[in-house]
C-alpha cells in the first residue's frame, strides 16, 4: 500500500525551474531519504507537499487521497506534518506547550470551555497533558516541560520540533535536515530516535539530510535530486555508489 | 504522575491570588470611603483604574498576545460608550428597572464593538505590522470624526440623523440625543465602583483563563511563528479573528462604564492620545503579563494626578517618570527582585512556615 504517491510536480520561480517533475512513491511505514545538492530543490518539494507552496502542475496523493491544492492546515490535518530547516519553535513558549499545539485538533474543546472553565476544559488538558508528556519522554525532553523553547540548546529545539510535529499524529512525517548543527554524538542519538518513533508510532518518513552517514545508515531508500530533476533514486547502495550522484556531490 | 494535574491548578491559583487581592484592595477602599478617610481626588479615580485596566488588559491581548500592534483601541472604548449610552438615553423611560437597563446597555456596547473588532480583525488577516498599526489608528480616528459630526435626534416621527451641524430638523417636542461635537449629556449615572471592580475582575479572568486554554495557546502560536502555527494545523485566521473580537469586546465594556459615569460624553476624549495611553499601559505592565496591565494602568493613572502641583511642567515631568519607569521596570537586577519578591512566592512561603510550626507544635 502506498502512503504518499506524488506524480510529476512541478514549481517554477521566475524563470527557475526549483522542482521539474518530480515523481515519487512511498510505502507505508517506509523511511526514504531525499538527498541532493544545496539549491537542489528538496525544502521547496517539503513546501510543495504540504501546501506553502501551490504545485504549477503534479498531483499528490496522501494514503490515496488527492490533496493537491489544499491549504496547509487542511493537509496536516489529512495527515502531513514537518518540521523546518531554520528551525520554527513557537519561542516564547514552553516546550510542554509547544507539544500541545500540535495536539491542538486531536483533543478539542470550545473557546468558551476554556474561558468558563467548564469540566470538558479540565477533562481534555488532563489527556493533553498526559499525551504531551508521553511524547516528550520520547525525544527525552519530560525534564524540560516548563522550558521556555528559545531557552532550549540547539540540538534539544531540533528535537522539540520533531516532538511537536509528531503530537499532530501524522501518517507521514517530513523531517527537513533534523541533524544539522548537531555534533556525532547528537547525531546519533537522533539516529535511535527516529528509528524508535518509527517503530512507536508506525508513521512513514521522508528526510532531507546532507549527513551520508545518517542517511545510510537508516534510509531503506534513497532519492537524488540535482537542480529540480531526478538524478538517482532507489536503494541506497546503488544510489550512493551511483557515478551521477558522486559527480554531482563532488562537482565535476 | 501528579505533576500535570498540579500544572493545571497553577494558574487558577495564580488568578485566586489576583482576584483577591482586587477584591481586599476593594473592601480596604469601601472602608476608608465609609470612614471619610478618602479623598475627593482618590474617590474620582477609583473607577478610572477599573475601566483603564480594563482597556489595558484587553489591548495586551492584541499586542501581547496575539503580538499585532493595535494604535485604535479607544476607537472600541468610543464605539461601546456611545452605543451603550445611547441606549440608556433611549431607553430611560422605557425600562425603568435601572439594573435591567444598564446590564442591556452594557450588553448592546460590548456587542456593537464586538462587531467592530471582527471586521478589523478580518483587516488584520491582509496586512501587518506597521501597516496594521497604520489602520487601527486610521480606525480610531474615523470613529471619532464620525461621531464628532453625526447628530441623531427622536421627535414624533422617530428618529432622525444627519451628519454636521444644524442639518437636523427636529419638531416640535423633539429631543437631541447625539449632538455632534457635543456629544451626549444626560447619561444615567449607573456606574458605580463596585460595578466597575466587578467588570475588572471578569475582564481578568475572562483573558487569563483564555490566555491559558487551547485557544490561548493557538493564538500565541501564530504570534510566535504563523508558519508553524500553519504546520500544526491551527486555523490561523480562526484565531486572529477571536482574539481581535475579545480584545474590542471588552475595550466597549470599558467604554459603557466610563460614559455612564460622567455627565457629557464626547468623541473628542477618544482620540489617539488615548489610544496611545493605552499602550503604554500596556508596555509598562509587560508585553503578554496580564496582570502587570492592571497595575500599570493603576499607577499611570495616579501619578498624572499627584504631579498637578508641577502646573505647566506636569506633563514633562510624567513623561520624564515614564521614561525612567520603563528603563529600571525592565532592568534585570529589577526583574530579579521581582522574582525573588513576587505576592506568589510570599505567600508559599508563609504557608509553608506556618505548616511547619503547626507541625512541630
Ligand atoms: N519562494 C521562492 N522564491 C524564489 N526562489 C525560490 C523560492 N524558494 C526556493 N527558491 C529557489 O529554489 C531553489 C531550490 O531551493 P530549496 O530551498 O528547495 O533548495 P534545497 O535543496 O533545500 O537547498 P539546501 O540544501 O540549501 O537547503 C533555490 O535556487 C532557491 O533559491
Ligand atoms: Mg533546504
Amino acid at each position: 500500500m502506498d502512503m504518499l504517491c506524488v506524480k510529476n510536480l512541478s514549481i517554477s520561480f521566475g524563470g527557475l525551474h526549483a522542482v521539474d517533475s518530480f515523481s515519487i512513491t512511498i510505502k507505508k511505514g517506509e523511511l526514504y531519504g531525499l538527498i541532493g545538492p544545496n539549491g537542489a530543490g528538496k525544502t521547496t518539494v517539503f513546501n510543495l507537499l504540504t501546501g506553502v507552496y501551490k504545485p504549477d502542475m503534479g498531483q499528490i496523493f496522501l494514503d490515496g487521497k488527492n490533496i493537491t491544492g489544499l491549504s496547509t492546515i487542511e493537509i496536516n490535518k489529512a495527515g502531513i506534518a514537518r518540521t523546518f530547516q531554520n528551525i520554527r519553535l513557537f519561542k516564547n513558549m514552553s516546550v510542554l506547550d509547544n507539544v500541545k499545539c500540535g495536539l491542538h485538533n486531536k483533543y478539542k474543546y470550545s473557546s468558551l470551555a476554556g474561558i468558563f472553565r467548564l469540566p470538558s476544559y479540565f477533562k481534555t488538558e488532563k489527556m493533553m497533558n498526559e499525551e504531551a508528556y508521553d511524547i516528550l519522554k520520547v525525544f527525552d525532553l519530560d525534564k524540560e516541560a516548563d522550558t521556555l523553547a528559545s531557552n532550549l540548546p540547539y540540538g534539544k529545539q531540533r528535537k522539540l520540533e520533531i516532538a511537536r510535529a509528531l503530537a499532530t499524529g501524522p501518517k507521514l512525517l517530513l523531517l527537513d535536515e533534523p541533524a544539522a548543527g548537531m555534533n556525532p554524538a547528537e547525531t546519533e542519538e537522533l539516529m535511535e530516535t527516529i528509528k524508535l518513533i518509527r517503530e512507536k508510532y508506525g508513521v512513514t518518513i521522508l528526510l532531507i539530510e546532507h549527513d551520508m552517514k545518517l542517511v545510510a545508515g537508516i534510509c531503506e531508500k534513497i532519492f537524488v535530486l540535482n537542480f529540480g530533476i531526478e538524478l538517482a533514486n532507489g536503494l541506497p547502495q546503488d544510489v550512493l555508489n551511483n557515478p551521477e550522484v558522486i559527480k554531482a556531490y563532488l562537482g565535476e | 504522575m501528579a505533576d500535570y494535574i498540579r500544572k493545571i491548578s497553577k494558574n487558577t491559583r495564580s488568578n485566586l491570588i489576583t482576584v483577591g487581592t482586587i477584591i481586599l484592595i476593594y473592601l480596604a477602599c469601601q472602608v476608608l470611603i465609609g470612614a471619610g478617610m478618602m479623598s475627593f481626588l482618590m474617590k474620582g479615580l477609583l473607577m478610572q483604574f477599573c475601566y483603564y485596566g480594563m482597556l489595558a488588559i484587553s489591548l495586551n491581548l492584541t499586542v501581547g498576545i496575539l503580538g499585532e500592534l493595535s494604535l485604535g483601541h479607544a476607537g472600541f472604548m468610543c464605539i461601546g460608550a456611545f452605543t451603550g449610552a445611547f441606549f440608556s438615553k433611549c431607553m430611560i423611560n422605557v425600562i425603568q428597572n435601572t439594573f435591567i437597563r444598564f446590564s442591556l446597555a452594557l450588553l448592546v456596547g460590548a456587542l456593537s464593538a464586538a462587531v467592530f473588532g471582527v471586521i478589523i480583525g478580518v483587516v488584520v488577516l491582509r496586512v501587518r505590522g506597521d501597516y496594521l498599526a497604520i489602520v487601527t489608528l486610521a480606525f480610531g480616528e474615523i470613529v471619532k470624526n464620525v461621531l464628532n459630526a453625526l447628530h441623531i435626534g427622536i421627535d414624533s416621527d422617530g428618529f432622525h440623523a444627519a451628519m454636521g451641524a444644524g442639518k437636523l430638523e427636529l419638531k416640535e417636542g423633539g429631543t437631541m440625543i447625539i449632538d455632534g461635537a457635543q456629544g451626549i449629556i444626560g447619561i444615567p449615572r449607573n456606574s458605580t465602583f463596585t460595578i466597575s471592580v466587578i467588570f475588572l475582575i471578569l475582564t481578568y479572568i475572562i483573558i487569563s483563563n483564555l490566555v491559558n486554554s487551547r485557544s490561548g495557546r493557538a493564538i500565541m502560536a501564530i504570534r510566535d511563528n504563523r508558519i508553524a502555527a500553519e504546520s500544526v494545523g491551527i486555523d490561523v485566521t480562526k484565531f486572529k479573528i477571536l482574539a481581535f473580537t475579545i480584545s474590542a469586546t471588552f475595550a466597549g465594556l470599558a467604554g459603557v462604564i466610563y460614559a455612564h459615569n460622567i455627565n457629557t460624553l464626547e468623541s473628542s476624549k477618544f482620540g489617539y492620545n488615548m489610544s496611545i495611553m493605552i499602550l503604554v499601559f500596556v508596555v509598562l505592565g509587560g508585553i503578554g503579563n496580564i496582570r502587570g496591565s492592571m497595575i500599570s494602568a493603576v499607577i499611570l493613572t495616579l501619578l498624572p494626578e499627584y504631579l498637578r502641583f508641577l502646573k505647566n511642567y506636569r506633563m514633562l515631568i510624567y513623561a520624564i517618570v515614564l521614561i525612567v519607569m520603563m528603563i529600571f521596570n525592565w532592568s534585570p537586577a529589577c526583574i530579579k527582585w521581582r522574582k525573588e519578591h513576587s505576592i506568589k512566592d510570599a505567600a508559599f512561603r508563609l504557608a509553608k512556615k506556618v505548616f511547619k510550626a503547626r507541625k512541630e507544635a
